[in-house]
């Protein structure tokens, strides 16, 4: 039994891994068609149909580049950086549901990698390490720009990081858990937390672009003021794996989005589906299946909503950048725990009242 | 398998923690300080203490050393000023008399101590999780965690006053 339990931890650990790192490859293809159907282009149609081996030939051609390493930079450094960006974006996917419960020959299959009770914190923990790639990775090139890019990158990502806890406080209050798996189970049905947490949403959100250092947020690369960010010095694929980390964190985050706010697996109607067919067991994983899947379709579409504003909103400056994440979205998620908190007191009352 | 574990990981803590002082390079020193902070959350974990792991990575890994980093990798840009600093003899003499005395005091005042055993019937494996600790917090230590909380907020209203431009500043 525990063996086994073990071996299917690993198989699915395994998939999520290889589902992770294949999203984030056609992210790279998905991101290019979307900017060519934006700017009214066709966008890479060469290899294969539809151009779809694109990023295959995009990661042969990183591969086959010359590696160029700075004569004065610290070489170990320099090597680790990008493999610590890398290690950091794939770690945090291990505690996302992305589906309730397989039953297979009378046994219970968990679809989440591991569940820890403390799955929220985790992922910020992890989310608060992605910081040190980039670091490590602009100061070990040796190089003025790198270092500024570096430095940029790093305060920008501590100063939103206090704002997405703050709205995350405020869904941790309304459910009293930190698994992700219960938070996930508690929006069952159409009950999301959207609803509750509209404002939390928007703030989590601009958060998420500013972390995953997406534009409007994507001043640590930004080329008119620093030649490249922190990955100036970078070549061939420990630049390669630098811009696929920043694909995985989109994708990541568009998960941790649509567990959070989106209701995860739940859509609507899904209790009539399961009490539609007879056998429960068939029932359930039938509801199971479909609930994965439109965990996927909500992952994708916020993977093409940040595609969409990518090439769509110009560029912040700095100190605006600096001024949203500390005078308005801070404040604003303080005041959005104040009002959870009330709602939930004044909840408490009218049901003593009514009932 | 929880034991070699330990050991392996208190090997590992302490070997970290002396390359941070041996480290020549500070930015070196910073990563082996960061690579200790992971072995305590380990130690959390072995304790089945999740929550005092997770906070413990977020709060000192993810927050207080990057800006240690920061700092460092600011004042480490000219290498030369590293050249500068010299260690007179007397200040070595002074700081392995120092060191020596710390080392018999610790010595003097762990020699007759010992380990308060647990008895397996009334302990709760459970008491590291979330819930529990929440609860200990709020309720039985509800004074000093309060206190704790006012003190932050005078750090952080000190921050800012120090960080305020005054009138008349130049303004860059």
């Amino acid at each position: 039994m525990e063996s086994v339990e073990l071996i299917y931890k690993a198989i699915y650990i395994l998939v999520i891994f290889g589902l992770t790192l294949l999203i984030a490859t056609y992210s790279t293809y998905a991101e290019r068609k979307v900017a060519a159907f934006i700017q009214d282009r066709v966008g890479p149609n060469r290899a294969g149909p539809f151009g779809l081996l694109q990023p295959i030939a995009d990661a042969g051609k990183m591969f086959f580049k010359e590696e160029f390493i700075p004569a004065k930079s610290n070489r170990l450094l320099f090597i680790i950086g990008p493999g610590v960006a890398m290690i950091v974006a794939c770690m945090s996917s291990a505690v996302i549901p992305f589906g309730d419960t397989l039953i297979i020959d009378g046994r219970t299959i968990y679809l989440q990698a591991i569940e820890v009770n403390i799955g929220m914190l985790y992922i910020f923990g992890v989310v608060s390490l992605g910081v040190y790639g980039l670091m490590i990775g602009g100061w070990a090139s040796n190089n003025k720009f790198s270092l500024l890019g570096a430095i940029r990158a790093a305060s920008q990502n501590i100063s939103y990081e206090l704002a997405m806890g703050l709205s995350i406080i405020a869904i941790l209050m309304m459910t009293g858990s930190l698994s992700l798996r219960e938070i996930a189970a508690q929006q069952e049905g159409f009950n999301w937390n959207i609803w509750y947490q509209p404002l939390g949403f928007i703030i989590f959100l601009t958060c998420a672009f500013a972390e995953t250092n997406r534009t409007p947020f994507d001043l640590p690369e930004c080329e008119t003021e620093l030649i490249g960010g922190y990955h100036t010095e970078y070549s061939s694929m420990k630049l390669g794996l630098y811009l696929f980390a920043e694909y995985i964190n989109i994708f990541v985050a568009s998960a941790v989005i649509s567990t959070l706010y989106f209701g995860a697996y739940n859509f609507p109607f899904m209790e009539n589906l399961r009490s539609a067919i007879s056998d429960p067991v068939l029932a359930n994983n039938v509801v199971t299946l479909l609930g994965v899947g439109v965990m996927f379709a909500k992952i994708f579409f916020f993977i093409f909503f940040f595609m969409w504003v990518r090439w769509t909103l110009p560029r912040f400056r700095y100190d605006q950048l600096m001024k949203l994440g500390w005078q308005i979205l801070i404040p604003l998620s303080i005041l959005n725990v104040i009002l959870t908190g009330g709602g939930i007191l004044l909840f408490d009352r009218v049901k003593d009242y009514l009932f | 398998m929880t034991e070699s574990l330990f050991y392996f990981l208190a090997s590992l803590t302490l070997l970290c923690a002396l390359m941070v002082v041996i480290a020549k390079n500070p930015v070196h020193s910073v990563l082996f300080l960061i690579i200790t902070f992971f072995t305590i959350s380990g130690h959390y974990i072995l304790l089945n203490a999740q929550f005092l792991a997770a906070v413990n990575i977020i709060v000192y890994a993810g927050a207080i050393m990057v800006l240690f980093l920061f700092v460092i990798m600011f004042l480490n840009i000219s290498k030369e000023s590293e050249h500068k600093v010299k260690t007179s003899t007397l200040s070595k003499f002074a700081g392995t008399i120092a060191g020596g005395l710390l080392f018999v005091v610790l010595i003097a005042a762990l020699k007759d101590t010992g380990v308060t055993g647990y008895s397996p019937d009334t302990y709760n494996s459970q008491v590291g999780m979330v819930e529990n600790l929440g609860q200990v917090l709020f309720t039985q230590y509800l004074l000093p965690f309060e206190l704790a909380s006012v003190l932050f907020l005078v750090a952080m209203v000190g921050a800012v006053m120090l960080g305020k431009k005054e009138t008349g500043e130049q303004h860059f």
